[in-house]
């Protein structure tokens, strides 16, 4: 039987809970075989088993001083036309190269699905969350091999497994390495859970006036992960990977608490799916309270604290 | 230097955006519409660059009949000319045919040095055109770029990623797609208005571009949408004045909830 691809999202030499839900959702379709792309090494090898695939493709050679999304296209073109479907991460780099590699299929491409099921003939159906999550829809590729990316949260993880590990060497085209990296830093892992991932997202705006601290606490006591609104990454209080919205992560967490955050179109694009909202807002007209369960008006600075306090104090 | 923008015209983000019940389309007549805010900041992107170091800059468009405002908007930004294709065959055209149509007109226009994109439309929000038009002309593609010089026939810049934040350079021609960190999009003054008027725009159909009707619109189409349905609008619940007691409540309302 042909095997679904699944490109995996790591993190340094862990791969990414997201991934081996993904390679849980893909057994619906055919047998996960996971494309690890970068160095590999023993530590890189167990991550790739706890995600369950059947099969490992280890793809090495990607050139280092280029942007590579391109080249990982190129080197799984081949497989990928032979699979039942090619299942990626719903991230800036997983939909470029989706992107690049629906292009090479001629191929369809479905983004940012929420679920992926089988239809009575086995193919994928996706569901999405569109217009800053005010539609439901469900689409599908309807030519060449079905190209998805795949948001997290979409199954539970299942077992790990014994995979056979298959090498897999990059052969980049010119137009591959033809932009050339001249520096890049990674983002550490720090200790907080994954935005994207997190059961509970505490959210800074303007109304932090560039003081996260409060939300950092409030976050630390939930072990929830901190997100922030484009007002404070653009006055560079919080960095661009936290942002959530439209031009940053969508999430769908448990709970999302927006804390001096007045709840912009673009930023509810990120966050509107949540099971539960949140809000601290000095303005009780503030659009994040219409669409809050539970609303405090009145000063972050003042109730992110208290409540924090409380939580702790609960605890004991 | 010459700079090809690609755009969009939209749904704007607070209209009531939705879909047409028969097809699953976009619905676009009867709502207010724009040029994509996320291409905006292409368009600022090339006229700063053309304001620096000369040449021009012409903005592509594919849309139906309203999408002459996005034009004018661009070319009252400051961009040179704009070709719009407009064509009732391109009626549920998805993002390989967008890239098919969106690069034959670049062809005809007579290529680029750079081809400018926003990272997304606001609409469909795919961010996967980009991409595929530059796989279409046969040129090094760089996503979610913030910051872009040119000199010499180089682009150089940063761009960010969820994982990493690097530093590139590309030799021209390229595709570049920029993010919303990249600039503030100008306001166009009153002058800039009027001399927008004298501009040219260009419409033409899928034949000046040599692309069959069948390639694109729901018969070329890759993709299909089954089904669009609006979901519950949320609504407001609890509201509490914090008395010094809010921190409080909201932690006894997750708690109550089962929520921590
Ligand atoms: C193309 C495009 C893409 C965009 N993408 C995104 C995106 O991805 N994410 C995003 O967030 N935005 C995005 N935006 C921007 C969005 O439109 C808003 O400008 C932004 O979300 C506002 O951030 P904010 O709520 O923090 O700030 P504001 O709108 O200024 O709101 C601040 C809020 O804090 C409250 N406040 C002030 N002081 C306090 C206090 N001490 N205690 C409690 N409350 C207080 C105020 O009452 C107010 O409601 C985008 C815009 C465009 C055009």
């Amino acid at each position: 039987m042909s095997e679904v691809l699944v490109l995996a999202q790591r993190d340094g030499d862990e791969i990414r809970r997201a991934t081996a839900e993904t390679v849980a959702l893909a057994r619906a379709f055919g047998p996960p075989a996971l494309v690890v792309a970068g160095p590999w090494n023993d530590g890189v090898a167990r991550s790739a088993a706890a995600a369950g695939p059947e099969k490992v493709y280890a793809l090495s050679g990607l050139p280092d001083d280029s942007v590579s999304a391109l080249a990982v296209a190129e080197s799984l073109a081949d497989l990928a036309a032979r699979s039942v479907a090619v299942l990626l991460p719903s991230t800036r780099e997983g939909k470029e190269v989706a992107a690049h590699l629906a292009a090479r299929l001629e191929s369809g491409v479905v983004t940012d699905a929420v679920r992926l099921e089988p239809d009575a003939e086995g193919r994928p159906v996706a569901t999405q969350s569109v217009f800053a999550g005010t539609f439901t829809v469900r689409s599908r590729v309807t030519r060449g091999v079905p190209v998805v990316t795949v948001k997290p949260g979409a199954a539970e993880p299942g077992p790990a497994t014994e995979p056979v590990v298959v090498p897999l060497a990059a052969t980049p085209s010119p137009v591959a390495t033809a932009v050339r990296v001249l520096d890049r830093s990674v983002r550490p892992k720090g200790d907080r859970p994954q935005l994207t991932e997190a059961e509970i997202v505490v959210s800074g705006g303007r109304g932090t006036a560039g003081d996260f601290s409060a939300v950092e606490a409030l976050a630390d006591a939930l072990g929830a992960a901190v997100g922030a609104s484009r007002a404070a990454v653009d006055s560079g209080w919080y960095p661009h990977a936290y942002q959530v919205g439209q031009t940053g992560v969508t999430v769908s967490p448990q709970v999302y608490l927006a804390c001096g955050i007045s709840g912009a179109i673009q930023h509810l694009a990120g966050m509107q799916t949540a099971k539960t909202i949140v809000a601290v807002n000095k303005d009780p007209e503030a659009p994040i309270m219409a669409v809050a369960d539970f609303a405090v008006v009145g000063d972050l600075h003042a109730v992110l604290p208290k409540a924090t306090e409380e939580i702790v104090a609960r605890r004991r | 230097m010459r700079t090809v923008v690609l755009a969009k015209y939209v749904p704007d983000a607070t209209a009531d955006r939705r879909f047409d019940p028969a097809d699953h389309t976009t619905v676009r007549d009867d709502i207010e519409s724009r040029l994509s805010e996320l291409d905006e900041y292409a368009v600022e992107q090339a006229v700063r660059l053309s304001e620096q170091s000369g040449g021009e800059v012409l903005v592509v468009l594919m849309g139906p009949g309203g999408a002459a405002d996005a034009a004018l908007r661009a070319l009252q930004m400051g961009a040179t000319a704009a070709v719009h294709v407009r064509d009732a065959a391109l009626r549920g055209t998805d993002a390989a045919g967008t890239a098919l149509v969106l690069a034959a007109a670049v062809g005809r226009a007579g290529g680029a040095d750079l081809v400018l994109t926003g990272m997304a439309s606001t609409d469909a929000g795919t961010g996967l055109v980009p991409a595929m038009v530059a796989h279409r002309l046969g040129l090094p593609f760089v996503g979610y770029v913030d910051e872009l010089d040119v000199a010499g026939g180089t682009a150089t810049g940063a761009r960010e990623t969820e994982a990493f934040r690097e530093r590139f350079e590309v030799a021209l021609p390229a595709v570049v797609a920029v993010t919303d960190h990249i600039n503030e999009p100008r306001y166009p003054s009153f002058k800039a208005i009027m001399a927008a008027k004298k501009k040219p725009v260009e419409v033409i159909a899928l034949t000046d571009l040599g692309i069959a009707p069948d390639e694109v619109g729901f018969a070329g189409a890759r993709t299909a949408v089954e089904s669009a349905l609006r979901r519950p609008a949320r609504s407001s619940g609890e509201v509490v004045k914090d008395d010094g007691d809010g921190g409080a409540r909201m932690v006894a309302y997750l708690v109550d909830n089962r929520l921590i």
